[in-house]
């Protein structure tokens, strides 16, 4: 909404959402371009003076992406963590990780025991969602997903992890309409896996 | 040789809208490999280039190239005016334009009043957007481009497709093609063979041109100083052989100092080809002196607003700060998806021209443009004076939706879309009527994943995404009654 232009009516719902989160000491969300969105943007659609905009910077300074929550928050170390998972992968980062500094993912990926990442080339591109992009220009963006799962298919990763919603949903369909077998997870539940918390496959159906 | 195909390529019937050359691009296997091959490695090049040269204070230099160039561009009337004094003090001549039909007339006045016939003329967008040799040769005055990309792709009455390397879309065996066809060499395909037959070609120009013609990298206000980066060293020749030389440059090339030029130098040659500094760079101060070897007895600028003071004046005049390095149109997924420049329907191209160009020739006769973007922000991060081309994008598609470009349907979805949203009723009963609707939709199918539903034909207005992915049914539980059962009831339900 925002991304189209449309500001009067993404900021009635940056309001509310404000609203929703008020008296909450962290907003963690598991989508790298949620919480872009809400560090980045949510202050911009008020003018700078208003109480909306005060309201707007103090949930962006206590919105984090998961990952950097546990990086910067929580400030566990990636090779403390030490937990199991066994499995090839491959690492696509989020492009609005771009513009939340840097990316601590590849570091708590090699902390992962019995984890092997295998590097894709031009692993930035964009892998062509990008939101009503992905409508509004299908031929576009199907180009830029082709080339993505070229650059998944060289590593021969079983698992591509990607730590945004948009960037796996648009993936895992990809490959799933050439019958690529693979699956798609956020560092979130290779944590939640290894720690036991949830059983393979669990978060999909 | 500029003819109507270059014509139509770069000039298109207005509204422009991309669809038929996106078609064109996707049926083009060749063109797009040949265009992501060549941007692909070029960003890679740029990225090793500075992470060797600058490491991590490339950020911190970025954002100063950026305070210089929004300096320049706050007091352009007062740099401009410093840059016209010192080159009337050289003994040059300042023309002032308003746009392209005026800078031509007076490009065209001053072939005439030299009797001119044969004009050399190095690479600059800006006698792109002008389209200035088409203007000359219809005044008599054969144009020739002495860059040998330009130069191939006016041998083919093809129109250049890059703002850095204009021949990105064509392959060496065009090239030759062109060469045989054009002036009656033998077809070759070796690079240094196809090479070889330009020079000698042009060096036979370059001796007879009575008019150069070039671009402008840097003008410098305090010495009146024009500023040439090429790699062939075809600039150099253009304009001091020739006994009139006539520059071409947008207002917003000045910068203050010669101080400041080793600094943008240094970042141009690096975005734009991967380079610590380009082979050549000249720094011309003012026609021949009496003591002086060879070079112009005339020397003139013609400054061309062409829609950049609108640009100046509204609250995207960060985009004047461009110094068409290329490194956006390289480091651009949809630049290479759509085989290149031509897709664009005008003279700037990739992510700084999907900007620039509905603010210089209107909102209303581009719409795609900025639209048909991601919003991945590989350009702004490309971008050595810190453009945030992404923002730009938005603030385009906002002002699209003010001025009614974008239709009333989509206006509609959005202002009920926003409606439903902002209540926790409307929205939980949304979520779960979506849910039925896919459930509805979707049939079985078996995967490594597991026993998970897909949909594979959805209905409008998601029937674009059916085309190239299908779509994994939601979770049969959502995240908010997960977190109801299992974490507690959290705030306003």
């Amino acid at each position: 909404m925002f991304n189209n232009g449309f500001h009067p009516e993404a900021s009635s719902l940056a309001r509310r959402m404000v609203g929703v989160f008020d008296g909450f000491e962290y907003v963690v969300t598991n989508s790298a371009s949620c919480a872009a969105m809400v560090r980045e943007k949510f202050p911009d659609l008020f003018s700078q003076d208003s109480p909306d905009a005060e309201a707007a910077r103090a949930l962006a300074a206590k919105t984090f992406e998961f990952i950097e929550f546990l990086d910067r928050v929580l400030a566990l170390k990636p090779e403390d963590l030490g937990i199991p998972w066994q499995g090839v992968a491959t690492y696509h980062p989020s492009c609005h990780l771009r513009s939340l500094g840097s990316d601590p993912c590849p570091s708590y990926l090699a902390g992962v025991d019995g984890l092997d990442i295998r590097p894709m080339d031009k692993a930035s591109d964009c892998c062509g969602f990008g939101g009503t992009f992905a409508l509004k220009y299908p031929k576009i963006s199907s180009t830029m997903v082709r080339e993505k799962l070229a650059s998944i298919e060289r590593t021969g990763a079983d698992f591509l992890i990607s730590n945004d919603a948009g960037c796996s949903l648009s993936l895992l369909g990809a490959c799933h309409r050439r019958g690529l077998p693979i699956r798609t997870l956020s560092y979130a539940e290779i944590l939640a896996e290894g720690l036991g918390l949830l059983a393979p496959d669990e978060a999909q159906a | 040789m500029s003819d109507d195909q270059q014509r139509h390529l770069l000039d298109p019937k207005l509204p422009y809208l991309m669809g038929a050359r996106i078609d064109k691009a996707m049926a083009d296997d060749a063109m797009r490999t040949a265009v992501t091959s060549t941007t692909a490695a070029k960003d890679v090049l740029r990225k090793e280039v500075f992470a060797n040269s600058f490491a991590e204070r490339y950020p911190a230099i970025k954002r100063e190239a950026a305070r210089i160039k929004a300096h320049c561009l706050d007091n352009l009337r007062h740099y401009i005016d410093k840059f016209a004094g010192a080159v009337e003090g050289l003994g040059g001549k300042v023309h002032f334009a308003s746009d392209s039909q005026e800078a031509n007339r007076i490009c065209v006045a001053i072939a005439k009043a030299e009797g001119a016939r044969l004009c050399v003329k190095s690479k600059s967008m800006v006698t792109e957007e002008a389209f200035l040799v088409r203007d000359l040769e219809d005044a008599g005055v054969e144009t020739v481009e002495t860059d040998l990309g330009e130069f191939i792709v006016q041998l083919d009455r093809d129109a250049p497709s890059h703002i850095v390397t204009p021949m990105i879309h064509k392959d060496r065996r065009a090239a030759g093609r062109a060469m045989q066809r054009e002036l009656q060499v033998e077809y070759s395909e070796d690079p240094s063979k196809l090479t070889a037959i330009a020079r000698s070609y042009l060096r036979d120009k370059f001796r007879h041109a009575d008019l150069g013609i070039s671009g402008a990298n840097f003008l410098i206000a305090e010495s009146g100083s024009l500023v040439l980066c090429t790699n062939e060293g075809n600039a150099g020749l253009s304009v001091t052989s020739p006994r009139v030389h006539v520059v071409f440059a947008g207002i917003e090339k000045v910068i203050p100092r010669l101080s400041d030029l080793p600094f943008f130098l240094k970042l141009l040659a690096r975005s734009g080809t991967g380079q610590d500094l380009t082979v050549y760079t000249n720094i011309i101060s003012g026609p021949r002196r009496s003591s002086d070897p060879d070079g112009p007895e005339e020397l003139h600028f013609i400054l061309l607003d062409n829609g950049r003071s609108k640009v100046l004046a509204s609250d995207q005049s960060e985009l004047l700060a461009c110094i068409r390095c290329g490194a956006c149109l390289n480091a651009c997924p949809v630049f290479r998806a759509v085989g290149g420049g031509h897709a664009y329907g005008a003279v700037y191209s990739g992510p700084i021209g999907a900007a620039l160009t509905p603010l210089l020739r209107g909102l209303e006769n581009y719409p795609d443009l900025p639209q048909a973007s991601s919003l991945c922000g590989a350009c702004h991060e490309a971008c050595p004076v810190d453009i945030d081309l992404p923002k730009h994008f938005v603030s385009l598609r906002r002002a699209q939706i003010e001025q009614q470009i974008v239709g009333w349907r989509e206006r509609l979805a959005y202002r009920l879309w926003a409606k439903s949203m902002r209540s926790a009723l409307l929205f939980r009963m949304g979520s779960r009527m979506g849910r039925i609707a896919l459930g509805l939709l979707s049939s079985r199918q078996s995967g490594k994943a597991g026993d998970r539903r897909w949909l594979m034909r959805l209905p409008w207005p998601m029937k674009a995404w059916s085309m190239d992915r299908d779509l994994p049914m939601p979770a049969r539980r959502s995240f908010r009654q997960l977190w109801k059962s299992e974490c507690g009831v959290g705030k306003n339900g």
